[in-house]
């Protein structure tokens, strides 16, 4: 097969639409998650979601509606627990985290299903998605993506300080768990492309590798929304062509991807704040003078230092200072 | 009608009473500064005020309404006791004091004129206009205290509590944010302010109210920071049982145990 008619294919179009969709929602919900330190929620929800699907396999409904309703069950029970629990919010994330894994494990069982059936789910098999589960998939994660994004200086408000937050009138309550909710639809939304083990990494690795670059909330959360659109959808190509050879699974090639992203821009990103700490104009300019026996050059476009533009002149930062030519001497700035 | 009025209030934090017997009255324009030693309530109090926590007993009402039934939060400011403005996700200073004005802001919509130059103005004022663009995470801790101040200031308030808004803030900008919280004063506005040193705010205060192991100690004419703590204060009010009072200094007797299912009061 070509890859012309790989890719004119029904199945391989409907993996495309899938991949595209789950990746600009999932990381749209990450975002928010990371804001609020609760970036293994999306994990938790994962696990709780496994339950869902062992539930639509015993009793016959469609799994993807079982696994939303009891992720969302799920998150709002880490909503309450968080809200009430104070500091060990965690732990009971992890108890929701072992309980549904667990859970989901031993309904299978007992309905006697083969676990081949749940690994689709745990995995995720983008390929063999259906018509209704492409809609489904679309109209979720467009959802999603109205809704965080539209609510985005509220949630934003609420996440960066509820207690601001909540003088300022926002019923933090209900924003909370829009946001519980949201992640939860993500969850299964996401959990035919990665599956349900890897659903978390979608949601964010983007986020991790596009704060190495932005400054504000605002642009994190689109350059993460591009990059996981580029992960899910490159990383299912590339399985694509590389199933000619061998047999890659689409999930996991996503996420390792979207990983390789990550580890590139880290030490781009260490680098850019490193020059931003440098280029940053010091707040008392107590001129400091020192001598040129120093230095073995004269400062100019090109020359390796940092170069600053400050007031009607340029700085340039060597061996730990602000140099500024001054007439036959160097000042500090 | 007072701005602020509260009678009888009691605030428990898990079962364990932290204010008892406040009586408050806050008139229009006033300028009050709380103080008090270090977990003598006064954040409590403020809390209790703000609707953060609510009250075990008593009631508070606010521009003549009860807090319960309040809902024009738009004329509250609210600087909270805080040690930084960071989160998990980097968020610029201007994306900061831009949630200061939701308040006044309609469920999906953009920001306006207005709101946006409220925003740069208040920015300005904390005199941050030059760092609007950077992350807050990259601010120093005295300034990530004077987002949250400009984030207040954004609102336009009537109303403003400041909980120790000028801790590790530079003499220079307390003296700033003296001259602001003055232009607001002109307008009206009444403040609450909570401190430990005053400093250059000291100019602007009319009223002290000392708090002292979650009472009104002393409620009146200014007094110098260091007088805070100075025993005789609070003995007018005749609640003779000094020698608790110094001990529930020294140790404190809040259970600290917490299973992930217990919950608030
Ligand atoms: N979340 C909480 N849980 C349990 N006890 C609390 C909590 N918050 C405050 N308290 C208790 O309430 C009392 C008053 O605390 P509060 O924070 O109001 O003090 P404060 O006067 O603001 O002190 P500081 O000067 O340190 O800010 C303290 O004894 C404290 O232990
Ligand atoms: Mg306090
Ligand atoms: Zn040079
Ligand atoms: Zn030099
Ligand atoms: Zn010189
Ligand atoms: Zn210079």
């Amino acid at each position: 097969m070509t890859p012309v008619e790989l890719f004119s294919e029904p199945f391989m179009q409907r993996a495309l639409l899938a991949a595209l969709f789950t990746g600009l929602a999932a990381p749209v919900i990450g975002t928010y998650l990371v804001q609020r330190r609760l970036a293994l929620m999306g994990d938790g929800l994962g696990h709780v979601a496994v339950t869902g699907v062992a539930v639509g396999l015993l009793t016959g409904y469609s799994p993807t509606w079982t696994a939303v309703v009891v992720a969302i069950l799920g998150a709002i029970a880490i909503e309450v627990v968080r809200e009430r629990g104070n500091t060990n919010g965690d732990v009971a994330l992890a108890l929701l985290f072992y309980g549904g894994l667990a859970g989901g494990v031993l309904l299978t069982g007992l309905g006697g299903r083969r676990a081949a059936e749940l690994q689709q789910y745990l995995f995720g098999s983008i390929t063999t998605i259906s018509d209704g589960d492409v809609v489904v998939t679309m109209v979720l994660a467009a959802l999603v993506i109205v809704v965080g994004v539209g609510l985005s200086p509220q949630l934003f408000a609420v996440a960066q300080d509820p207690e601001f937050a909540r003088v300022a009138g926002l019923r933090v309550r209900f924003y909370n768990l829009i946001v519980a909710v949201l992640a939860a639809v993500t969850v299964t939304v996401a959990m035919r492309t990665v599956g349900l083990l890897l659903v978390s990494a979608l949601m964010v690795v983007p986020v991790a590798t596009s704060q190495q670059l932005t400054r504000s909330f605002r642009a994190t959360l689109v350059a993460a929304m591009a990059l996981g659109t580029l992960a899910s959808v490159g990383g299912l190509v590339i399985s694509a062509f590389a199933s000619y050879q061998a047999t890659v699974a689409p999930g996991p090639t996503i996420v390792l991807l979207s990983l390789a992203g990550f580890v590139i821009t880290w030490p781009l990103g260490v680098w850019l704040r490193h020059r931003a700490r440098l280029r940053r104009p010091f707040a008392d300019e107590a001129p400091d003078e020192h001598t040129v026996s120093d230095h073995d050059h004269d400062h100019g476009p090109g020359c390796g230092h940092v170069a600053v533009p400050h007031d009607d002149h340029v700085d340039y930062v060597h061996d730990g200072h602000r140099h500024a030519p001054h007439g036959t001497h160097y000042d500090e700035h | 009608m007072p701005v602020i009025e509260v009678q009888d209030g009691a605030v428990a934090i898990s079962g364990r009473p932290v204010l008892r017997g406040i009586d408050l009255c806050v008139g229009r324009g006033e300028f009050v500064a709380l103080m008090g030693a270090n977990g003598s309530g006064k954040s409590t109090l403020v809390r209790a005020l703000t609707g953060l926590r609510p009250l075990s007993r008593g009631a508070i009402t606010l521009f003549g309404t009860p807090l319960e039934d309040f809902h024009e939060w738009h004329r509250i400011g609210f600087v909270p006791q805080r040690s930084g403005a960071a989160s998990g996700v980097p968020a610029s200073v201007r994306e900061v004091v831009s949630s200061g004005r939701l308040t006044r802001r309609r469920l999906l919509r953009p920001l306006g004129a207005t709101d946006r130059r409220a925003i740069d103005d208040a920015i300005e004022l904390v005199g941050l206009g030059d760092r609007a663009r950077d992350g807050v995470s990259t601010l120093s801790g005295g300034q990530q205290q004077r987002v949250l101040i400009a984030r207040a200031l954004a609102a336009d308030p009537e109303l403003f509590f400041l909980d120790e808004p000028t801790a590790g803030v530079d003499l220079p900008n307390q003296k700033v944010l003296t001259d602001a919280l003055a232009s607001l004063k002109e307008r009206g506005a009444t403040i609450v302010l909570v401190a430990h040193e005053l400093g250059p705010l000291a100019a602007l205060v009319e009223r002290a109210v000392v708090m002292r192991d979650g009472r009104v100690a002393y409620d009146g004419e200014p007094i110098p920071d260091h007088a805070v703590h100075e025993p005789w204060l609070g003995e007018a009010h005749g609640h003779h049982h000094h020698a608790r009072h110094e001990s529930a200094h020294e140790h404190d007797h809040a259970p600290h145990v917490r299973s992930p299912l217990e919950g608030r009061p």
